[in-house]
């Protein structure tokens, strides 16, 4: 948003560090984050109600998991592939965390060449992180497919407690659905960058508002966000 | 007090940003239809609010002739009078209340009071009424849907809301009552985080966080705990939809209908409860925190006086709302769980009285000395403190587990919760409808038509919720549509239900004058001016009235003072704006 950005040369340069800083800024006028855009921080916002909800959707299923009085099925032996003539555990999985994370790497850069203006290079990692983030997708739906095929229902499967299935579908379809959102996005994004909309200044089709280069950065604080809670998945889940 | 700038406007600092590029509509229907503007979005929240907040009443309606003259009306069986109740309170709590004082005085009041031009993202904040609307309509949808609407109560616990015997269980009721769910939680978080961020980030030159109006601290506070404690609620509904639609078993255990095994087994219907009231105590602070604050601000006013100790004013505000959070499982008391989580409950449900208390004698060392004007707005201010304070004390009874056991599931409790978060909350939305009407429509709402509205629904409020502790301490259980010959039943109690019943006609109906009323001062009220009750805060400074597009012309005010300069001595007037610079007459300080 370019009416949110710093006045140049404002007092506030000159403001006190630490803690006395947070006090300075929350007792002032305006703003009570100094440097923060109304778009960061509308996300940072969005983002902390979001991890309530993934909260509860994990605290849910520790809720089932440990409150069932069935075996809870083996989750090395479930996500295991069969390579080579040997059942390797949770080898799928290791690929999808590595592909996701390795995204958040290239999403960092690609906001890192946007605040240099570097319109190709920022579009074409940005289009890299989606091109992951769409892998990571179709990973999960071959995982989904698996299971399925091998009985897997919300309401049931072969090993052991009904919630085993239930909690998976309901966990990685809630957070495969925001990576599928995230990719619409970056996608949506890097066009708009590719184009060169931040620098013209050309007005948004919806909001007819103006963009900057800042919305790469939101669009990352989302994504590595989405990563965030796939490693508490992958802890909670494949894991425990 | 360190937050009145003693001097003029050179301590304030410059502004941070420039002007906001505000989205400016060309066609009748982006400018009051699909419009961006946070006045028109508040009117049109307010609007479906109350139109929903109708159906809630007569559904009241249909449940008092049930309970007041068991077996005169055919039509109302006992499935239909479940639905009625669920409905009722469903929409009182959710689509009436949340709606009207975040969706609607929350729009209208933030950016005016902090000194904006608008909400920060006026678009998402447009998809945020539309969303809601949706909400409101698929609720309503499920009037018509075969079957009806839902009967499992408005807490919806599983397994009984999903099962056969509940109205709407296995037809269509529940699953549109959780969609919309899902979707009012979608829009609310979509205007939320607007309201949020307009507070924290879009203020004016010189309005620090300690300067805010009460009304705006009430509402942010109450903003972020609905951001923190709807998730728990939507998590619950899509796990209830797919125990519903897809057979899974997060809320069912293994169960027996009719005789025969249903397909459920292994999940637990209190992590429903925990999940439910984990939004739902917050929730009931998410109605009470605006309350709160307008009515600070309507007491300051209308007495002529500062706010008795602002800063713990705030500080009560926040302290509740994050107490609130960790009181949750008082709810539960009768669903069986560990003695020394009732004692750590009750404790902590106990002690959110002190903030609660904090700000009561606030209200009332406000009012001391005060140049009070009993005007309409102030007689409501006036029975909330009252209202509030009654309810209150009910709730120290069924705060504790030992007294909680015998009371719950009776009349007392729906007397207690009526009061405290169904009538006071409501005295301060018809108090600050009459206060802040003459801003929204530049005249003011008829005196007469208003103190009759004002002295039936406060009067006719306590003959109909008095009696209810009286009949539930007597042992009228809440929820049944007809208590038969129950021998422990004395005749008082019949006779009561039927005065309770005859009450709440009554009162419904005066708010039909009411309503006749906001639609008649449209056009008949007399001219009110910009600032009728000659107060401080920003909303009454505006250029024009009803504020334009961009709330405050060319120039956005910049604020000197804080919001409470009532009756300041040595002053020309009783009252000095915010955004009036210079020093205090008086010599301060003594």
């Amino acid at each position: 948003m370019a009416e949110t950005t710093m006045t140049a040369g404002s007092p506030l340069d000159a403001r006190p560090d630490g803690l006395q800083g947070v006090v300075a800024d929350w007792s002032s006028d305006q703003r009570a984050f100094k440097n923060v855009s109304w778009g960061k921080a509308m996300m940072w916002i969005f983002l902390l109600s979001d991890t309530f909800i993934f909260g509860c959707f994990l605290l849910s299923y520790m809720t089932a998991r440990m409150s069932t009085r069935v075996p809870w099925p083996n989750a090395s032996e479930v996500f295991a592939l069969h390579i080579g003539g040997a059942n390797v555990p949770l080898i799928l999985i290791a690929i999808m965390t590595f592909v996701l994370i390795s995204s958040s790497g290239t999403m960092a850069m690609a906001v890192m060449f946007g605040y240099r203006r570097d319109r190709r290079k920022t579009a074409a990692l940005m289009l890299l992180t989606a091109v992951l983030g769409a892998t990571f997708v179709g990973m999960q739906a071959f995982e989904w497919t698996k299971l399925i095929s091998e009985g897997v229902r919300p309401w049931g499967n072969p090993w052991g407690a009904a919630q085993f299935g239930s909690s998976f579908f309901m966990i990685t379809g809630f957070h495969g659905t925001h990576v599928t959102i995230g990719v619409i996005f970056l996608i949506i994004v890097a066009r708009k960058v590719w184009r060169g909309d931040y620098d013209t200044g050309a007005r948004g089709f919806f909001t007819s508002r103006r963009g900057n280069y800042e919305s790469i950065e939101i669009m990352g604080l989302y994504w590595h966000f989405v990563d965030l809670v796939w490693v508490f998945i992958f802890a909670f889940f494949y894991l425990w | 007090m360190v937050d009145i700038t003693q001097s003029g406007a050179e301590h304030v600092p410059p502004a941070e940003v420039g002007e906001v590029d505000l989205y400016h509509p060309h066609s009748w229907w982006t400018k009051y239809v699909f419009s961006q503007d946070a006045k028109v979005i508040a009117i049109q929240y307010s609007g479906t609010a109350i139109a929903i907040g109708m159906v809630a009443l007569v559904l009241s309606w249909l449940m008092r002739l049930q309970l007041g003259f068991p077996g005169t009306f055919d039509f109302i069986t006992p499935e239909a009078y479940y639905q009625f109740i669920t409905m009722h309170g469903m929409i009182m709590v959710v689509y009436l209340l949340t709606a009207l004082f975040l969706g609607g005085f929350g729009n209208y009041l933030i950016p005016l009071m902090v000194g904006a031009r608008d909400m920060v993202f006026p678009y998402v904040n447009m998809l945020s009424y539309w969303i809601y609307l949706l909400a409101v309509l698929v609720l309503v949808a499920s009037f018509f849907a075969p079957g009806g609407p839902t009967g499992a109560g408005w807490t919806l616990y599983p397994p009984q809301a999903i099962m056969t015997g509940t109205p709407g269980g296995q037809d269509a009721g529940i699953v549109l009552m959780l969609v919309s769910l899902a979707l009012f939680i979608i829009g609310f978080t979509m205007g939320g985080l607007n309201y949020v961020v307009t507070v924290l980030q879009g203020r004016t030159r010189g309005m620090t966080l300690m300067r805010m109006p009460l009304t705006v601290w009430g509402i942010f506070t109450a903003t972020v705990m609905a951001l923190l404690a709807f998730p728990a609620l939507f998590v619950a509904c899509i796990m209830m939809l797919f125990d519903r639609l897809l057979g899974t078993s997060f809320f069912m255990p293994s169960i027996v209908e009719a005789g025969e095994q249903l397909a459920y087994g292994g999940g637990s219907p209190i992590l429903f409860q925990h999940l439910f009231w984990f939004f739902g105590h917050p929730e009931v602070y998410i109605v009470a925190l605006p309350a709160f604050g307008i009515v600070s601000d309507l007491i300051s006013t209308h007495a002529r006086k500062n706010i008795f100790g602002y800063r713990m004013m705030v500080w009560a505000i926040v302290g509740i709302g994050a107490l609130s959070f960790i009181v949750w499982a008082h709810h539960m008391y009768v669903s069986g769980m560990h003695p020394y989580f009732g004692f750590f409950f009750a404790t902590t449900t106990l002690i959110i009285a002190v903030p609660t208390a904090i700000k009561v004698y606030n209200w009332v060392l406000t009012l001391w000395r005060g140049d009070i004007h009993l005007t309409i707005p102030m007689l409501f201010a006036l029975a909330f403190i009252v209202t509030f304070v009654n309810g209150g004390l009910t709730g120290l009874f069924l705060g504790n587990v030992v007294v909680d056991v015998p009371l719950s599931d009776t009349m007392f409790v729906v007397a207690h919760f009526h009061m405290v978060m169904g009538v006071a909350p409501i005295l301060v939305i018809f108090g600050a409808i009459y206060h802040w009407y003459p801003k929204m429509t530049g005249r003011l709402l008829d005196e007469t038509l208003g103190r009759f509205h004002f002295w039936v629904t406060f009067v006719g409020a306590y003959l109909i919720f008095f009696p209810m502790h009286y009949v539930g301490l007597m042992g009228v259980p809440r929820r049944y549509s007809e208590l038969g010959d129950m021998s422990l039943l004395t005749d008082s109690a019949h006779s009561l239900n039927a005065f309770i019943s005859i009450m709440a006609f009554i009162v419904g109906f005066a708010q039909l004058v009411f309503l006749f009323n906001l639609i008649w001062s449209i056009r008949h009220g007399k001219d009110a001016g910009p600032n009728p009750w000659r107060a401080t805060s920003l909303e009454w400074q505006t250029a024009e009235t009803p504020p334009t597009h961009g709330n405050f012309g060319k120039e956005l005010p910049v604020v000197y003072r804080w919001a409470y300069d009532y009756s300041v001595p040595g002053a020309k007037e009783d009252f000095i704006p915010q955004n009036e610079p210079g020093t205090y007459p008086a010599a301060r300080g003594h």
